[in-house]
């Protein structure tokens, strides 16, 4: 299957950065190849769970309304990161993304106005029709036309380096490794999430209890191979960004439809059937993040949201129908909870909850209907669990993606202790550490993805020729 | 009452289960009306899904988008659950069931009847020779015509009303306005759930590639066939209000439909029938392949002995030809609301509906 060809640009990984980045190479003119470890059904890494791209724009652009400046970017990232960012690449990303948006169009990707449930967005975020799979498809169609051979099942297991000098990839493919030899090389092949060896070594065995929210294939085989070989790294190696998503979702891929909007309705309690976070702290968009972690430092890493009936329909539809029962009683047994213990919890929530709630509750905003004399408080949306029939989500920490990558420059560039190498750059979740040093911020992983795989392309090209 | 699907069938219990998935990401919201309609609802009873399926125009662009299709543990295929669904309300809504069961799954059963059908036409030229006549009526008397294609027309007519009777029962449709009939003819005539939602068009013939073939060739069936049926019905008119009998010129008004209608019915069923060969019948009701593709060809021979018959005036090739195309117009007429044919009815409805639910 694979030739001995020398290649101007070799592209490990197969998302949207390496898709970037083989594309911006290829339109160069070089002779290109992609090397993607998952099977062609798969292919796409965590990009195929992706919905947006977070765009700074001067004025209405595309399906994205009003304006975004790149001061106003960087501020609502600097929330996130709480200082954990490279100020300059992170605006140099910000500042990149407005000519990314017509760039995608131009080459296949399609934008719809923001989904129904996320108005919030549609200033900031462009929501790709069909979601991120569709964006590979496309990128996987252009960079196709345009000559790249593109290889799945491709999973590359080392790079040879003479000094800051890449001279090969090693790439197991069809039952044999082989070593490649390209001129420049670019490594867009994600975190790390997916070795739950890794993962439970980095934060601790209970991380062997998380749920990988997105490809099975993210092992960080080659980033552990270059920072073994003494690329510098960048980023928390002990963390990942996690939420909480339904405890039933499957170990891996479960992607977006597992998410559960209904914490700020419900009360949440652990194994034991005790509370233990403010649920209504603020809204859900902007707490949804912490809830892994909370769940995460909780016996067996799980938690239990129950809800009454009264508040169902107020969060968006969760793709496993709730544990129903008419009783708390009756739902503790379905949910393998201390039956006592929940009814004693939400007995005492109950009443600390505001007598008389009538008119003062708003789902949609901070209504400050806080309980009273109970710790932990709930400090909005308290109205007690009292009407059946009763409803309860198992939840579990998610893991979106790992913090620890590879230290680039402003080029993409990825450097060892000794100084940059002369032939080898990064881009995507392997980098994203970079700018991203803890939390997250809604579609700034497409951004990161695409603004550095086009740079790592050009750049890997003009290397090449 | 949520997540009560005890009164589905299992086909409708399938799309439930996907459609519930669907209805927790929406991701798809911008492709066809299909997804606008899903979001408004958190739980989903037979007559939702029946409508939901009815839109459904399977241009497949939700497929090649979806996260969870196969070997995802998920296993979605929506296009093919709505198919498989859809196929299962015209089965259910049919007057009477069973030739819609056979119709509908037996493409060879088609072309039984097709056999029959001109066989009948043929034993009619024989047997009912008139004495005299211009043209056509020259091999089959204008009253034997009538005789024959009055109910061949009418009854199945009855049928169908009763079908989508059904149909509005089971999707709670309210009083149809004009408004409302204006939405659903602008989507139908533009064919603006094939479009993609952006007029990039489907995703069938190759896989995750958007093309118009399938939506353009899907129009050329539509107007030629509704061109076809003009150019009977301006024939009719002609007859009894104006007293003026086929045969008719080149540039009379059903010969100025009928021609550019034969020839868009022809060439959009060929290339129907051409994609159709290349797309993935996993995406839409495998079974049911067979009989589609049967009432496709049926479409086109209609056109194209039409055609032909024109082509062939003055010849002795009339008498076979008439047979020929007469018999394949009875057979299309008697299985309308049977075959495939009754998708645009049932469609027409959807997209009516649609258009109420999204007036309020």
């Amino acid at each position: 299957m694979i030739s001995d060809t020398r290649y101007d640009v070799i592209v490990v990984g197969g998302g949207n950065a390496a898709l970037c980045a083989a594309i911006e190479a290829a339109e160069a003119g070089g002779r290109v190849i992609l090397l993607e470890s998952a099977p062609r059904a798969y292919r796409g890494g965590n990009s195929r769970h992706t919905r947006n791209f977070r765009c700074m724009h001067d004025g209405p652009l595309s399906v994205l309304t009003d304006s975004y400046g790149e001061d106003e970017y960087f501020d609502d990232l600097m929330r996130v990161v709480k200082g954990k960012t490279d100020e300059h690449l992170a605006r140099l990303c910000i500042r990149r993304s407005e000519d990314c948006l017509p760039w995608m169009e131009a080459h296949g990707v399609r934008f719809q106005p923001s989904l129904s449930g996320t108005l919030s967005l549609s200033r900031t975020n462009a929501f790709f029709l069909g979601g991120g799979k569709a964006l590979v498809n496309a990128y996987y169609r252009t960079a196709e036309d345009l000559g790249v051979t593109v290889l799945y099942d491709a999973e590359v297991t080392h790079l040879h380096a003479d000094g800051n000098t890449v001279t090969g990839v090693d790439v197991a493919h069809g039952g044999e490794t082989t070593t490649l030899h390209g001129t420049s090389v670019v490594v867009a092949s994600g975190g790390f999430q997916a070795d739950l060896d890794w993962l439970a070594r980095a934060w601790g065995p209970s991380a062997r209890n998380f749920l990988i929210r997105g490809t099975p294939y993210n092992r960080g085989v080659v980033l552990r191979d270059m920072l073994d070989q003494g690329a510098e790294s960048v980023g928390d190696p002990t963390q990942c960004h996690a939420v909480a998503i339904d405890g039933r979702a499957p170990k891996f891929d479960g992607g977006i439809v597992t998410r559960l909007d209904c914490v700020p309705f419900s009360v949440v309690v652990n194994r034991d059937g005790q509370r233990f976070y403010d649920e209504g702290e603020d809204v859900w968009p902007k707490r949804y993040a912490i809830w892994g972690r909370l769940v995460a430092a909780q016996p067996d890493q799980v938690g239990f949201a129950i809800i009454d009936s009264k508040s169902l329909e107020l969060f968006m539809p969760s793709v496993f129908p709730p544990i129903k029962a008419d009783t708390i009683d009756g739902l503790a047994q379905q949910l393998g909870l201390p039956g006592r213990q929940l009814r004693d919890t939400i007995d005492a929530f109950n009443a600390a909850c505001p007598a008389d709630p009538q008119g003062r509750f708003h789902p949609t905003e901070l209504d400050g209907l806080a309980t009273d004399g109970i710790d932990p408080p709930k400090t909005n949306w308290a109205r007690p669990i009292t009407e059946p029939p009763f409803y309860g989500y198992a939840l579990r920490p998610g893991v979106t993606f790992t913090y620890l990558g590879l230290k680039v420059d402003d080029t993409a560039r990825v450097r060892s202790a000794a100084g940059p190498y002369t032939n080898l750059w990064a881009a995507g979740e392997i980098m994203a550490g970079s700018i991203l040093g803890q939390g997250y911020l809604a579609g700034f992983g497409m951004t990161i993805g695409t603004v550095f795989g086009r740079i790592a392309g050009q750049e890997a090209a003009a290397h090449a020729l | 009452m949520p997540y009560d699907d005890t009164d589905l069938t299992p086909k409708l219990a399938e799309a439930a289960r996907q459609v519930e998935i669907c209805n927790a990401c929406r991701y798809c919201e911008g492709y066809c009306a299909v997804f606008p309609a899903m979001f408004k609802e958190r739980a989903f009873g037979a007559g939702d899904l029946t409508q939901l399926a009815n839109l459904c125009h399977n241009c497949r662009g939700c497929y090649y988008a979806c996260q969870y299709t196969e070997p995802h543990e998920f296993a979605l295929n929506l296009p093919a659950a709505l198919a498989e669904a859809r196929h299962e309300t015209w089965e259910r809504f049919a007057w009477p069931a069973a030739p819609a069961r056979l119709f509908q799954r037996s493409g060879v059963a088609l072309a039984t009847a097709l056999v029959f059908g001109i066989a009948a036409l043929f034993w009619a030229a024989a047997a009912l020779a008139p004495a005299s006549g211009d043209g056509f009526y020259a091999v089959l008397a204008h009253g034997t015509m009538v005789a024959i294609f009055l109910p061949a027309f009418l009854l199945p007519l009855v049928a169908i009303c009763i079908g989508l009777r059904r149909y509005w029962t089971e999707v709670g449709g309210q009083r149809i306005t004009l408004a409302h009939l204006r939405d659903a003819g602008r989507s139908a005539a533009t064919m603006r759930n094939l479009a993609g939602g952006q007029g990039q068009g489907c995703n069938f013939e190759d896989e995750d590639r958007f093309t118009n073939a399938r939506r353009h060739a899907h129009q050329a069936v539509m107007w030629g066939f509704l061109l076809c049926f003009a150019s009977t019905a301006s024939g009719t008119v002609l007859h009894y209000v104006f007293d003026m009998p086929a045969p008719y010129g080149l540039f009379s008004l059903p010969k100025l439909l009928g021609v550019p209608g034969g020839l868009l019915l022809t060439i959009g069923t060929a290339a129907l029938v051409r994609l159709k060969i290349k797309a993935d019948p996993a995406l839409g009701a495998p079974a049911l392949w067979g009989a589609e593709m049967a009432f496709v060809l049926l479409l086109g021979l209609t056109g194209l002995t039409g055609l032909m018959l024109y082509a062939a005036t003055g010849t002795t090739f009339v008498a076979p030809l008439l047979a020929i195309h007469l018999g394949a117009v009875l057979t299309f007429f008697l299985s309308t609301p049977y075959s495939k044919m009754a998708h645009g009815f049932y469609r027409m409805a959807a997209l009516i509906r649609d258009a109420q639910v999204k007036r309020g």
